[in-house]
């Protein structure tokens, strides 16, 4: 493992260096490009900060109201009828609306039932393998004002099911 | 659908705290999480500069160019209606790369980008086409070598070994990218023929 992990870790300066010397052998001027592309950060950051406040807005009195702990309970029957250990339910309703909240689930429970534990390992590969969908959407359809979103919550939301059951399953498997 | 999502999210806040002797807490909820949002985007300033700079300088060297040709055949294989030679084609690659890499902070400035490019090709505006649904199935199901903030909060709570999910992980997301790529694929042509 450490080893992937060296070169992904390398691989980032590797990249900017690669980009940075293949303009130079191309002529192209490295600094003015960069500041002229640099310049954009400050636009988009500030472009999508509306449609994240107003995401993160929603989620947090969701969040606070209790709101993810009612669907948990809701939901709970049918997860644990598809063998989701019930510790990890919180953190599958979590994960598509917020990577914080989901994170500071995913802690607690490696903390409960140990990070060895079946229930953390499941916890951990969810965690590791899913998106904040609904964020993404709001934020990316939001920055060019689509408000229509067709099929794509329906086919993530399909991955995401497919994804949580190959997780468990993997875990089945390898531990 | 993000319209209703949101009213949803938020009514059903209030209902659910009314019930549950919260209200007291969703006004300071409320107040935390904007502020929590603001200061998440200023902090991303930075990451997004340096990425959207770099790519400015593969751009100009051509070298976004090559990579669109390199990748063409397969993305808008994937991604349909894109042209050949469009600037979304090479946007996309390293968007996908870069999710790959679980480099997030450069994923959104690149997906942005090839997200403003797919829009100048959309008819309808208020409406995604295809290639966006794609975009964004594909961006919510990314393949992920290195999940690095997992591992990091395993080796925090005392795991012997805190990247023995990698593997896990790394099929995981597998499964995630050929059914969420599929299940798009699907979708788009029922719905075309409507």
């Amino acid at each position: 493992m450490s080893v992937i992990e060296t070169i992904s870790l390398l691989f980032i300066p590797l990249f900017i260096v690669f980009v940075i010397v293949y303009g130079i052998v191309k002529k192209t001027r490295v600094y003015e490009s960069f500041v002229e592309g640099a310049k954009q950060g400050l636009t988009t950051s500030f472009k999508v900060m509306p449609y994240v406040i107003a995401f993160v807005f929603a989620v947090g009195l969701f969040k606070a109201a209790g709101g993810f702990e009612l669907i948990t309970q809701a939901l709970k029957p049918v997860l644990e009828f598809l063998h989701v250990p019930g510790e990890v339910i919180p953190l599958v309703i979590t994960r598509p609306f917020s990577g914080s909240a989901a994170l500071g689930i995913l802690a607690s429970i490696l903390k409960e039932s140990g990070a060895d534990s079946f229930a953390g390992r499941v916890a951990s590969t969810i965690m590791g393998s899913s998106e904040t969908i609904f964020y993404t959407v709001a934020l990316y359809f939001g920055s060019v004002g689509i408000t229509k979103t067709r099929h794509t919550v329906t086919a993530a939301l399909i991955a995401e099911v497919c994804c949580l059951a190959a997780s468990i399953i993997l875990c089945n498997i390898l531990f | 659908m993000i319209n209703y999502l949101w009213a949803f999210m938020i009514v059903a806040a209030f209902i659910i705290a009314v019930i549950n002797g919260k209200t007291a807490e969703l006004s300071e909820a409320a107040l935390i999480s904007v502020k929590d949002a603001a200061l998440m985007c200023l902090s991303l300033i930075g990451a997004y500069s340096l990425w959207l700079g770099i790519l400015n300088i593969a751009k100009k060297s051509g070298l976004t160019e090559k990579m669109a040709k390199a990748l063409s055949r397969i993305i808008r294989y994937v991604f349909s209606g894109i042209r050949e030679g469009s600037r979304a084609i090479s946007y996309i690659a390293l968007n996908i790369s870069a999710n790959i890499l679980g480099m997030g902070n450069a994923a959104t400035p690149f997906g942005l980008k090839a997200m403003q490019e797919l829009q100048a090709l959309n008819p309808d505006k208020s409406k995604a086409s295809d290639a966006m649904c794609m975009l964004l199935v594909v961006n919510s199901t990314s393949i992920q070598l290195l999940p690095l903030t997992v591992i990091a909060l395993r080796s925090a709570a005392g795991a012997k070994n805190p990247a023995d999910i990698v593997i896990t992980t790394f099929l995981a997301t597998i499964v995630a990218s050929i059914t969420g790529i599929a299940s798009a694929k699907i979708l788009e042509k029922r719905k075309n023929k409507q």
